[in-house]
């Protein structure tokens, strides 16, 4: 992978050149929050951010869209005229959960609404230092090799930018005077070191060696009811989370008109109207039913089918439930470990 | 994007015509529906215990399994229950009116597993739905398939869909056509009374190896055809059921059919076995 530096002080200027690829979006802080925004001054960008409230996922399938507009009985739909977006600061986290997102949404069927706009977007990667809620070790997501155009590790007074596709490439190409093409060895050594400082940053640990087996014998288990128990079905965890993908369908119309839009809104397995068919028959009518579906979604079967579970360890969940449901905490009584409930 | 091809959006409706609607018992109505572009209409395929999903404007989507049977193109035909917000909207619908729809979704009944094998489709209220279209098809392809049987329950002879269609079964020789109700409301039914699982004593000569069954009825009733089925020995893949789920996309998707955290069953159903049951839970 070819690799560039880039001076400290130069990153206004580089983000500069990039915003002539299409319009950047970034970290911002916002009040106690960091936010995912488009930032025409690249002043705002938060280069702290561990992670912004709101993946990565709003931009690519937007919380509530039209998918068509009808009148009548005539469908149209418009994805023609769909923004260049660069997305800046994406951590190794986030990366994994847009290359689960890129499977999903293309595997034996072609979503248009996500595919037009991933094809659109371009992934500015950015290196960060775990805090006490990460856990991408153990989910095996906390390096990428894949799934950006650039990426920055930040090394102290300067950036080592992995080069990972054509446009990445042109992007450096777009501002020679500030790019610097040569990796010396001490730059080598300044970066192994910075990986075994990050490395010893974790303070979470999750076990997440043979889940499917024990989400298997674990079925029936009561730690669903207590954990179900406590949930209030808000939904918080599958809105921030970045791989959860489930949509609801409905049609906007006018008043007293026959047109209208059909609507896309992101929706959560954790809602009680999720498995809810005609005449009100409910096949997850229980809180624990439906937790125990997210968590077996993500840490069984997904290893199943994709090799990999869907959890990438941002940490977004545990910092968001409002009743302290905790994945870790989760795994740790599904393994048989005392925890303090 | 290149601009050359035309964007596939296989989440738009295609334009059809309701052909033909009449009431099948109270509540429940059939429709006959055809691409309105006739080269569609025609190339239209799919498998028995498929299901389409039929769009109405400002009112929403709802999947319904195909009645039909693609050994009979054209005309695509749905048996639909007045129970919410779509059906009401589809019962709103006039004859020659254009409606949207997509698909066909899902893995249809497992028929080139089935061919050189037995039959026995046991459907009992709304079950017969879509099993009517793998038992049209078996029958439309009748030199690929043992015996045919069909086992079909209803409450009452007026709550019996498909009573005329399958009433003149009992005189076809090539199908082995056993009816009954729970109670005989009218005196003048000439088939069985009783439930649909005292019809299996009339089943005598089952070879279980060769013998694939496909159940469709309440949930109620899985429980009891299940155990007659074991009895007979009948291998618990060969026993399919078809199962409901909600549904929005119909692709896999939007997440709201999926079973045990792992089965979307718009894409891997709604055609389950008896094995799958017992193997993946929470399928019923």
């Amino acid at each position: 992978m070819r690799a560039v530096k880039l001076r400290k002080q130069d990153l206004p200027a580089f983000l500069k050149c990039v915003q002539s690829f299409g319009e950047l979006w970034g970290p911002v802080r916002e009040k106690d929050r960091q936010v995912l925004k488009k930032t025409d001054d690249v002043n705002q960008i938060d280069l702290t951010t561990i992670r912004t409230s709101l993946p990565f996922k709003k931009l690519l399938f937007p919380p509530r869209f039209s998918m068509f507009h009808f009148s009548g009985n005539k469908y149209t739909t418009s994805l023609e005229h769909l923004p260049n977006r660069i997305i800046f600061g994406l951590h190794p986290c986030d990366i994994h959960a847009l290359l689960i997102m890129d499977d999903f949404f293309t595997r034996s069927f072609d979503d248009p609404y996500y595919t037009e706009r991933r094809k659109k977007t371009a992934i500015i990667g950015f290196s960060c230092i775990p805090d006490e809620k990460c856990f991408c070790h153990a989910t095996k997501t906390d390096t990428v090799e894949e799934g950006f155009d650039l990426f920055l590790t930040d090394l102290d007074d300067f950036f080592l930018i992995w080069v990972g596709s054509s446009l990445g490439d042109d992007m450096t190409r777009e501002c020679p005077k500030i790019i610097d093409e040569g990796i010396l060895p001490e730059d080598l050594k300044k970066y192994v070191e910075w990986r075994k400082y990050r490395n010893s940053q974790f303070k979470m640990d999750i076990d997440l060696t043979s889940m499917p087996e024990i989400f298997d014998l674990s079925y029936d288990s009561v730690i669903w009811e207590e954990e179900g128990e406590k949930c209030l079905s808000c939904g918080a965890c599958t809105i921030v989370c970045p791989t959860c993908p489930c949509y609801h369908v409905y049609d906007k119309i006018e008043m007293g008109k026959i047109e209208g839009e059909r609507m896309r809104q992101w929706d959560s397995c954790l809602f009680k109207e999720y498995s809810m068919v005609a005449e009100g028959h409910n096949f997850r009518e229980s809180r624990a039913e439906r937790l125990k579906l997210r968590f077996t979604h993500k840490l069984q079967a997904f290893v199943g089918e994709y090799g990999k579970p869907a959890c990438v360890g941002c940490g977004r969940c545990i910092e968001t439930c409002p009743v302290d449901i905790d994945i870790a905490t989760i795994v740790r009584r599904l393994r048989g470990e005392e925890v303090k409930v | 994007m290149t601009g050359l091809t035309a964007l596939k959006n296989a989440y738009l409706p295609e334009s059809m015509r309701l052909i033909r609607r009449y009431p099948l018992i109270e509540g429940v109505h059939f429709f006959q529906v055809r691409a309105v572009d006739m080269t569609r209409a025609l190339s239209l395929d799919y498998l028995p215990g498929q299901f389409m999903m039929v769009s109405i404007p400002g009112i929403g989507e709802a999947p319904f399994s195909i009645s039909s049977t693609p050994s009979r193109p054209g005309l695509l035909e749905f048996g639909i229950r007045r129970v919410g917000r779509v059906t009401n909207a589809i019962f709103q619908l006039k004859e020659n009116q254009i409606i949207g729809v997509r698909g066909p979704y899902g893995n249809g009944f497992p028929v080139e597993k089935i061919k050189g094998n037995d039959l026995i489709i046991v459907m009992g209220g709304l079950g017969a739905i879509p099993l009517r279209s793998l038992l049209l098809y078996a029958l439309d392809n009748r030199d690929q398939f043992g015996n045919i049987y069909l086992l079909h329950g209803a409450k009452t002879p007026s709550e019996m869909l498909f009573r005329e269609e399958f009433l003149n079964f009992r005189y076809r020789d090539d199908l082995t056509c056993l009816l009954t109700v729970d109670q005989d409301d009218t005196g003048k039914w000439p088939c069985y009374t009783g439930l649909v699982t005292r019809l299996f004593q009339q089943l005598t000569d089952i070879i279980p190896q060769k013998t694939y069954v496909a159940v469709c009825g309440p949930p109620v009733m899985y429980k009891f055809v299940v155990a007659e089925l074991l009895k007979l020995n009948i291998p618990k893949h060969q026993i399919l059921m078809t199962l409901e789920r909600r549904m929005k996309c119909g692709v896999g998707k939007c997440g709201h059919c999926i079973i045990g955290g792992y089965i979307y069953t718009c894409v891997d159903g709604p055609i389950f076995t008896y094995w799958d049951v017992i193997h993946m839970k929470g399928l019923i």
